[in-house]
């Protein structure tokens, strides 16, 4: 629609997900991502979907597993500590080649941590979680506008890859309200022969399993389900450059950290100092080519980050360590400010001189 | 302009702007020369909040009486005992931010025989038609009466905050009034005032636009 309406960054979830064909929905209140819950309580009923909130994140994970071997469009939405509750589920999910949405609105951590923002599961999303060999697409959002567009694309990619997909916000882009656009054409859905929907007798029988007997058997599925990941980030690594053509200094941030960034970096650039900002809206895959490309012409990395560093490896990795990368956070629910990241800009330049 | 009572109530859809309106609608109070009180009783949302205002409030001389735990880690719904002095001492004016939809509206139940009983009070309703699930009059109407049921404060007013954030435009403002009178109309509550931010409201054409100084911002 062309219509604009006023939204919070949980609330333009629920509904992107309902407008991409969302019609099952089960979770389990968390503070800072309840209004999602809270919205699809609302809306399901009167769209002949189903919302459930189930007793534990556990049953709401395999509620997840459950539908989606139907080959619905399914999703389950927590923060941090709920998430961690979901990790065998969503393991399960990846080992049986499903596609899913799962919503994590970070909180504080570790433990039960607190509810301001933070963005500390970043290893937990992009580096595993659950046991096994296994990757999740992980979208992270920097307004309301992409809670609501990354929703649908990560529908979209976990169908087409058929591997679970997270989008990865914090409590702030899930609180915060801006004006956002939403999707009026009917979603795309893309045939899925493999789904459990009964055979009619018309049919051999399909099986949704993550259990095999035969180890040659389940180093077979490994390898070809690495196949796809390895399609996944030649395809669908997304992020977005501001200012990076001739910069000295670039910042690497995502979500509401990108945000900061941006008004530092525009704010140093005022100062007369060359600086740019590399936003992944993929943290996997990591957009590991543009940071290794700004390498060849600036001098130093800063990664800003609301955790005490986690990003920072993955950009050490895409730039085989070939300049300094130094780390500006906040972490226990703070957020640094344009002025802190601006101090970061200023020494990575002082530095290099 | 506006005519003060001695409480005045902020309800409404969560996110149609109740926090900010009431610390303005404080302000206002002020600036006719009244001793007021600002009170949080939002045991819902633990993000936007007034102590978000704190030192605004205290800069004018406005006392804030908010959680013992807002804007902490602690994820507590409960009340703080100097409420009941809002309603005990009477020379001064009280303004409360009540929590979005009936689920915050349900802690103002205990009060609300308080504030019958005196007689003296505004209990404001906050629409905006941008939100979600507020964008016509009958859907606002369905809130109104779950927040009545809940509090158990009639409303005496329509507040019509509706707004796009930073990109609003007089017309966006102007282009909801029809919807607000139709509200009036169904609800038999009258409209009372309009809201703008600042920068915008002198060019809204309509009655009683009332300029709001924006709270709380990110990035």
């Amino acid at each position: 629609m062309s219509e604009k309406v006023l939204m919070k960054g949980n609330e333009a979830i629920a509904e992107a997900a309902i407008r991409a064909g969302c019609r099952h929905y089960f979770g389990y209140p968390i503070t800072p991502q309840t209004e999602l819950a809270a919205y699809m309580a609302k809306r399901m009923p009167k769209i002949g979907g189903c919302f459930l909130q189930a007793e534990s994140e556990i049953a709401a994970i395999n509620m997840v597993y459950g539908v989606s071997a139907t080959g619905k469009r399914v999703m389950t939405s927590s923060s941090s500590p709920g998430v961690s509750l979901k990790q065998e589920g969503i393991s399960y999910i990846a080992g049986s080649d499903l596609p899913a949405l799962i919503v994590n609105v970070q909180r504080g951590g570790p433990g039960l941590g607190g509810i301001q923002p933070s963005q500390s599961d970043y290893y937990q999303a992009t580096k595993g979680g659950g046991h096994g060999d296994y990757h999740l697409i992980v979208l992270t959002p920097a307004s309301v506008q992409e809670m609501a567009d990354l929703t649908g694309l990560a529908f979209e990619l976990a169908d087409k890859y058929r591997m679970p997909a997270m989008l990865l916000a914090d409590g702030t882009m899930g609180q915060m309200m801006e004006p956002v656009e939403l999707p009026e054409t009917e979603p795309e859905l893309i045939d899925k022969p493999w789904a459990l929907t009964g055979t009619d007798m018309k049919r051999k029988h399909n099986i949704v399993n993550s259990l095999y007997l035969v180890p040659e058997e389940l180093e077979r599925t490994n390898i070809e389900r690495f196949e796809r990941y390895k399609a996944v980030e030649e395809n669908e690594t997304r992020w977005e450059s501001f200012m990076t053509e001739d910069a000295d200094v670039v910042v690497v941030a995502f979500g509401i950290a990108a945000r900061v960034s941006k008004n530092a970096v525009v704010e140093a650039r005022k100062q007369g100092i060359k600086a740019g900002l590399i936003r992944p809206v993929t943290v996997w895959p990591f957009p590991k080519k543009p940071i290794a490309e700004a390498a060849k012409t600036c001098k130093a990395f800063v990664s800003v980050e609301l955790s005490m560093g986690q990003m920072i490896d993955d950009i050490n990795l895409a730039i085989g360590c070939s300049r300094p990368v130094s780390l500006c956070n906040r972490v226990g629910g703070m957020i640094p400010s344009p002025e802190e990241v601006l101090e970061s800009i200023k020494k990575a330049a002082g530095g290099n001189e | 302009m506006l005519k003060f009572k001695r409480v005045t109530l902020f309800c409404g859809h969560y996110g149609s702007g109740k926090t900010n309106i009431a610390v303005n609608y404080a302000f206002w109070i002020k600036e006719s020369g009244r001793g007021v009180r600002i009170a949080d009783m939002d045991i819902v949302n633990p993000y936007f909040r007034t102590k978000d205002s704190e030192a605004e409030l205290a800069e004018k001389g406005i006392d804030l009486i908010s959680p013992q735990y807002a804007n902490s880690n602690v994820d507590l719904p409960a009340l703080p005992q100097e409420l009941y002095g809002l309603f005990q001492q009477r020379d001064r004016f009280a303004v409360l931010d009540i929590g979005g939809d009936d689920r915050g509206a349900y802690a103002l139940g205990r009060f609300a025989p308080l504030i019958l009983e005196e007689d003296d009070y505004d209990c404001f309703y906050v629409a905006n038609f941008f939100r979600p699930l507020t964008r016509t009059a009958e859907e606002a109407l369905e809130v109104m009466k779950e927040i009545e049921a809940a509090g158990g404060v009639p409303f005496t007013g329509i507040v019509n905050n509706s707004n796009l954030g930073e990109e609003t435009a007089p017309e966006n403002v102007e282009s909801t009034f029809g919807e607000a009178h139709r509200l009036a109309g169904l609800s038999g509550v009258p409209v009372r005032f309009t809201t703008a931010r600042e920068s915008i409201a002198p060019q809204v054409r309509g009655e009683n636009v009332m300029p709001l100084i924006l709270q709380k911002k990110y990035y």
